[in-house]
């Protein structure tokens, strides 16, 4: 279960050491590349009930369920049990964001499927989506399920304790040699979404592929990305969660703190290290290591929201 | 091999109808390219009028091929292919809806 380091002992935590391990985890450790994130359930469900002011929310990206190839042949069985980890948190989260790739081809029945795990975590259900859930025949599956009270292809904001959360939508239209998109539609909304809003209001952004240009030569980066970050420009806490890189990459410029989850289906190869993006086989006892989800913790006062990754296992 | 002969004769008509017509439809060709690492392969492509191209995917990826306005596939799962046939000159530039990095094109004379 958990390997966190103050932890190794079990349940005893104390407060002071939830604490320690807050304070710890918001000043920049997390910060880092992939390697060194800590993981621990029990940390988080501790912490949340330290400090109940806060908010806890849970992001679950990337679950392709369909897919069935060496990679991973059951994405659906890692994905059930990662939601088998969500129900058993201590303190259940607020809500849950899930950034796109709910499936592997947009069929209606890897659809029905999802939906059926991820329900059980019995937790309110904030998708926006990848491009792997367009790509239906008529392009209505998604929208049908999901797409209620969105706008435009499926783009809409919400608050949640003083939080302002926005999901965009960055894998329609997208140009011949180009990258994500978001276009002058969307942008225009955000834009207006934004306006008259107070500066020192958190902004959480989630959207599937990455805002910010992790590796262009593989198509990680949206083109028009930065002119979403320029209207966020004045706010003071501005967190940017996205998925696609079935991978953890972290960022922090300025006010703003970029962040990549894990993908609950299979991993993709750290940038450059491979000839593609392609789903990465590594061997069995090893998958559920790359695998996971991330909470993310915001505490009143804090200029940064601290995001920890809990893989499947490990 | 009943197929081939099938395709042969159909290709005979096709050819006796464009000549009666005076239309100078000389290839009917098939030509194969692949989707493999998410690339395009081989990128470019020189055929003549009348050319059938068909695309398979090898990759565990879907990916499309898609010239704006000209051709459009439907998602390609894995070992899946798309076909078209050109049927006029031009230089066609497609690429892969989802992962638009991935561009090909396609010269026909
Ligand atoms: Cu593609």
């Amino acid at each position: 279960m958990s390997d966190h380091d103050h932890n190794h002992n079990g349940d005893g935590v104390s407060r002071r050491k939830v604490l320690e391990c807050m304070t710890w985890a918001g000043t920049g450790v997390l910060w880092t590349i992939s390697g060194g994130v800590p993981h621990s359930l029990g940390l988080v469900g501790s912490a949340q009930a330290a400090e109940a002011k806060g908010l806890t929310f849970l992001q679950i990206s990337d679950s392709h369920v369909g897919f069935d190839k060496a990679a991973n042949p059951n994405a659906l069985g890692t994905l059930e049990e990662a939601i088998g980890k969500i129900k058993a948190m201590p303190v259940k989260p607020s809500f849950m964001i899930h950034t796109g790739d709910i499936t592997h081809l947009s069929k209606a029945s890897e659809f029905d499927d999802a939906e059926r795990i991820i329900s059980q975590a019995r937790l309110d259900v904030h998708y926006i989506p990848g491009e792997h859930d367009f790509i239906d025949e008529e392009i209505k599956l998604y929208r049908e399920r999901y797409g209620r009270g969105t706008k435009g292809s499926g783009w809409y904001s919400f608050d949640a304790n003083g939080v302002h959360f926005i999901g965009l939508v960055n894998v329609v239209d997208m140009k011949a040699g180009g990258l994500g998109n978001l276009g002058a539609e969307q942008l225009a909304w955000l834009a207006d979404d934004l306006k008259g809003r107070s500066s020192s209001q958190p902004i959480v952004v989630f959207a599937h592929i990455p805002l910010w240009s992790v590796y262009p030569t593989w198509g990680w980066g949206t083109e028009d990305g930065a002119r979403a970050l320029d209207l966020m420009k004045g706010f003071g806490s501005v967190t940017v969660l996205n998925g696609h890189i079935h991978q953890v990459m972290q960022k922090v410029e300025g006010n703003v703190t970029f962040h990549t989850a894990r993908s609950t289906a299979f991993p993709q190869p750290a940038p450059g290290t491979a000839p593609s993006p392609g789903p990465m086989k590594v061997a069995d006892d090893k998958l559920r290591t790359l695998l996971g989800t991330a909470s993310i913790i915001f505490k009143p006062g804090e200029e940064r929201l601290a995001i920890i990754d809990t893989p499947l296992q490990g | 091999m009943r197929f081939v002969n099938f395709r042969t004769a159909g290709i005979r008509l096709a050819v006796a109808v464009a000549m009666a017509s005076q239309i100078a439809v000389a290839h009917c060709e098939e030509v194969s390219a692949t989707i493999d690492n998410f690339t395009f392969e081989p990128a470019q492509l020189t055929v003549k009028v009348g050319t059938t191209v068909t695309w398979k995917n090898s990759d565990d990826i879907p990916h499309t091929v898609v010239s704006a306005g000209k051709f459009r596939s439907k998602a390609l799962d894995t070992d899946d292919s798309y076909s078209f046939t050109f049927t006029s000159t031009g230089d066609y530039k497609y690429f892969c809806s989802l992962h638009p990095h991935m561009v090909g094109m396609i010269k026909v004379e």
